[in-house]
């Protein structure tokens, strides 16, 4: 509208082009660049390219650790940037869904690198030197956050923002380990579980929708308040090992072998041979994308979410949808609260979801609000928080940088690539039918 | 219309006098406009009339608009600490005994009840305000959990949810903490420069978020959170090196600060507590007085508006981030330099999550926060003395969390007590993610 004047006249040359786009190429050419060097220092920096590395999680009879020459690999993958690199220098970078798979292949050759170097030049053969297959621990960290992330998604395709995932996951470990020890049941425990995760849902609910309480305000209220009452709780549950073990002493989820689909190499235990938690994690992934987009339910829920009073116009009661996503989502948050303590640790500590429901509301966002998205969003952190684990103790670089890394990553991720996001419209805005 | 980010502050037209819109102004969605007015000032009435419907109870001279808020409030403890007695008779072993025979002696369930819920409250509050030296104690508990939640505050009203504080209260601690025990200078000198350091730890972490926000649109939940780990892992870092360590130590744990870089005591509490105070009055200023505060604000209740009406949002972004970390380095500052604490892990406490609340308590205003600061501290250094007359200490996070939910309800408090009147408002800040 307004005409620019303080614009010198002569960027009207020949190749006018789009700051942004500018911008973009600069940024990609920088961050590729970086990456190919860093890949050119590992190759310079390692002398013995030997990786010891087991497709099991731990050493057995059957699966002694394999040697494998890296070098190949690693030179791969700095091609790999390389090319990337020189299409962003001629800003051939595509700008559809191809980028995505360049970033992706980009950020897996980096850490294909990382990773080699990690593991190459490690004198002596203990167990702690050999590179495990890291994929079921991964999937097994990713599940409460996969689950967490869901509840997430549903509630805010709905327009109800739920910033108390880690109150659903802290209530859910604690009833959780509670429901479990008195039934003398893991299963017991999922039941547990998802009521109290649930329960802090229905909170959410009345407050959001009846009471219309700053939605913000309210996640983070009930986290502090499942916090509390939780610790509250587990301070009244005496020392005495005899009430102990009818309070806080859970049964563990086994795990489950599926016939058949675990014999499959590498997927097979990756994916099959988990606890059943995991499997509803898998069904939950599967239900919650079903459910959004391919029923009329799910239509409803995007509906109120993105325009109520269109919604409501046409008949659809906003705030029972409303509930009903808050509730479901419910179920989900409980069942992830339930894997800090039946699906992995056993008792219940203040602390034990290590604030997991955070990194949940992390992978909504990154996931851009999409059951899929989120669900990658959350593999992505359980694969790192897993590496971190193996990478720790094996010295080449200090392991407060490995710790970080889950988060740097993130922070790089979401700063370069996934930029601004666009929630719901009428995320966090109570309905009030005029 | 032209690149948002070129736009720069001389585009709009001069009245940014804030003073000129005080909220109290009812309805100045009808100034009425004769003209068509240009773009800019279309945009600008936009950006008032959000300001307007944002800041209706920020007046901090205006009395009589806290009434209904502070009745709101009273009622909301009240209601809080009704449930608390109820749990605090279940936790009662004299109560639970009770139970088997309430339907022959019901008042020995009654008089035992009500002894354990006398004993905790008059315990919690004797403890926190009962002599100087609680006082002293809560001001001092109060102090960090002021600055930190003005931070949230200020970031608040610029539309930004900081859930950054623990972090940016880490870095802060660890400049603050270093600067005071190696550095060797004079008394006030080492003090002022100690102190300054960490404010300046707490806005590089805080202000490393506004930039990405500004520049890349990352959003600022997602980095806040991450922010707080990375946070954590260069702490532990830190902590692993000789620079850090107590000398002949291996423990994750810092040396005390020098004498010459601590606050001095004035009637038994620390200067740092007058510092968090300060603080409160500046940032009341920053926000109702200053053109910053202005910006800050505008750009807080309608991002695209302030965008057309020329302001330069990625500025303001970055300046409240800095600001936001700075207070929450002042919060660490006062630990570190003010009690006296070591740099560890813990040094922050749950302050960093606990300022979230204190900052929602305070409906996102300076004064506000400044007396939820002050009730947290209360109810920490109290429930320290509950937990020995037999009360656990958690009880009081459930009554924090409980207070401000109920606060955050005011229709509920108001159905609960049958308050007549109406009133008593909503919460003032970011509805939504923002974007």
């Amino acid at each position: 509208m307004s005409i620019d004047l303080d614009k010198p006249l002569e960027t009207a040359a020949p190749d006018v082009r789009d700051r942004a786009d500018v911008r973009r190429q600069v940024r990609l050419v920088v961050v590729f660049a970086v990456v190919a060097a860093l890949l050119t220092f590992f190759l310079v920096d390692i002398d013995d390219f030997g990786i010891r590395y087991s497709l099991a999680e731990r050493i057995t009879k059957d699966d002694l650790p394999k040697d494998f020459d890296a070098h190949g690999l690693l030179l791969g993958c700095l091609v790999l940037v390389v090319v990337a690199l020189g299409l962003a220098a001629a800003n051939l970078v595509p700008r559809n869904g191809w980028a995505l798979v360049l970033f992706v292949l980009v950020g897996v050759a980096f850490l294909a690198g990382f990773i080699i170097w990690n593991f190459t030049d490690q004198a002596g053969s203990g167990a702690g030197r050999v590179f495990f297959n890291p994929m079921p621990e991964a999937i097994r960290r990713s599940t409460p956050i996969i689950l967490g992330a869901l509840a997430g998604v549903l509630c805010e395709r709905a327009g109800v923002i739920n910033i108390a995932i880690e109150g659903q996951f802290i209530a859910g470990a604690f009833f959780a380990s509670v429901a479990s020890s008195l039934a003398y049941s893991a299963e017991a425990g999922l039941v547990g579980g998802v009521l109290a995760g649930v329960f802090i849902a229905a909170l959410l609910g009345v407050f959001a929708m009846k009471y219309h309480v700053n939605q913000v305000v309210l996640g983070v209220v009930l986290v502090a308040f499942a916090g509390g009452l939780t610790s509250f709780f587990l301070s009244q549950i005496p020392d005495d090992p005899d009430v102990r073990k009818y309070l806080n002493a859970p049964l563990i989820l086994d795990r489950i072998e599926i016939p058949g689909l675990s014999d499959i190499p590498v997927v097979g235990l990756t994916f099959f041979d988990q606890n059943v938690l995991v499997y509803l994690m898998y069904l939950s992934i599967i239900v919650v994308s079903f459910l959004l987009y391919q029923t009329r339910w799910g239509l409803r829920v995007r509906s109120v979410g993105e325009h109520p009073k269109a919604a409501d116009t046409v008949g659809i009661k906003v705030t029972r949808v409303r509930w009903q996503a808050v509730l479901l989502g419910g179920v989900f948050a409980g069942l992830g609260g339930a894997y800090f303590t039946v699906g992995s640790n056993g008792t219940f500590d203040n602390g034990v979801t290590a604030n997991y429901g955070f990194i949940a509301l992390a992978a909504v966002i990154m996931g851009r609000w999409h059951p899929i998205g989120a669900t990658a969003a959350a593999l992505f952190f359980g694969f790192m928080l897993t590496l971190e684990v193996q990478l720790s103790t094996l010295g080449r670089v200090p392991s407060e940088f490995i710790s970080a890394m889950p988060y740097l990553a993130t922070v790089i991720a979401v700063a370069g690539f996934v930029g601004r996001v666009r929630p719901p419209a009428a995320d966090g805005e109570p309905y009030v039918k005029s | 219309m032209s690149n948002p980010d070129e736009g720069g502050r001389g585009a709009r037209p001069g009245d940014a006098e804030p003073t000129s819109e005080t909220p109290e102004a009812p309805g100045p969605e009808t100034a009425a406009v004769e003209t068509v007015p240009p773009a800019d000032s279309v945009a600008d009435e936009e950006v008032k009339a959000s300001l307007a419907r944002a800041d209706r109870t920020t007046s901090p001279l205006d009395l009589a608009s806290y009434l209904p808020t502070l009745k709101v409030t009273f009622g909301a403890v009240l209601l809080a600490l009704l449930i608390g007695a109820v749990l605090i008779a279940l936790s009662d072993d004299r109560v639970i005994e009770s139970l088997p025979y309430f339907f022959s002696y019901p008042w020995d369930f009654f008089s035992r009840s009500g002894d354990a819920i006398w004993s905790a409250y008059s315990s919690l509050v004797t403890g926190s305000v009962g002599s100087w030296g609680a006082i002293s104690t809560t001001l001092e508990r109060a102090a960090p959990l002021i600055c930190a939640g003005l931070g949230v505050t200020l970031a608040f009203r610029a539309g930004l949810f900081n859930i950054g504080a623990q972090g940016q209260l880490l870095v802060g601690a660890m400049a603050a903490g270093y600067v005071g025990f190696t550095w060797d200078l004079p008394g006030g000198l080492h003090l002022l420069v100690a102190a300054v350091a960490g404010i300046l730890g707490g806005a590089l972490w805080g202000g490393i978020v506004g930039v990405l926000k500004a520049r890349t649109g990352a959003h600022e939940v997602i980095t806040t959170i991450m922010f707080n780990y990375l946070a954590a892992s260069v702490v532990l870092y830190a902590l692993g090196k000789d620079a850090f360590q107590r000398p002949g130590s291996d423990n994750p744990l810092s040396p005390p600060v020098d004498d010459s870089a601590r606050f001095p005591q004035v009637f038994d509490v620390h200067v740092g507590v007058l510092l968090a105070f300060a603080a409160a009055v500046f940032v009341w200023w920053v926000l109702e007085r200053s053109t910053l505060g202005f910006e800050l604000r505008a750009v807080g209740a309608n991002a695209d508006a302030s965008r057309t009406a020329g302001m330069n949002i990625a500025k303001v972004y970055t300046l409240a981030m800095v600001l936001a970390g700075g207070l929450a380095g002042l919060a660490a500052v006062s630990n570190i330099l003010g009690r006296g604490d070591s740099i560890s892990l813990g040094v922050g406490g749950s302050i960093g999550f606990d300022a979230i609340t204190v900052a929602l308590l305070g409906r996102a205003t300076p004064l506000g926060t400044v007396l939820a600061g002050l009730l947290f501290g209360a109810m920490a250094v109290g429930g320290v003395a509950m937990e020995a007359s037999g009360t656990p200490e958690e009880l009081t996070d459930v009554l924090q969390a409980l207070i401000v939910l109920f606060v955050a309800a005011p229709a509920l408090v108001k159905g609960v007590l049958r308050f007549k009147e109406a009133g008593g408002g909503s919460t003032v800040m970011a509805k939504g993610w923002g974007s």
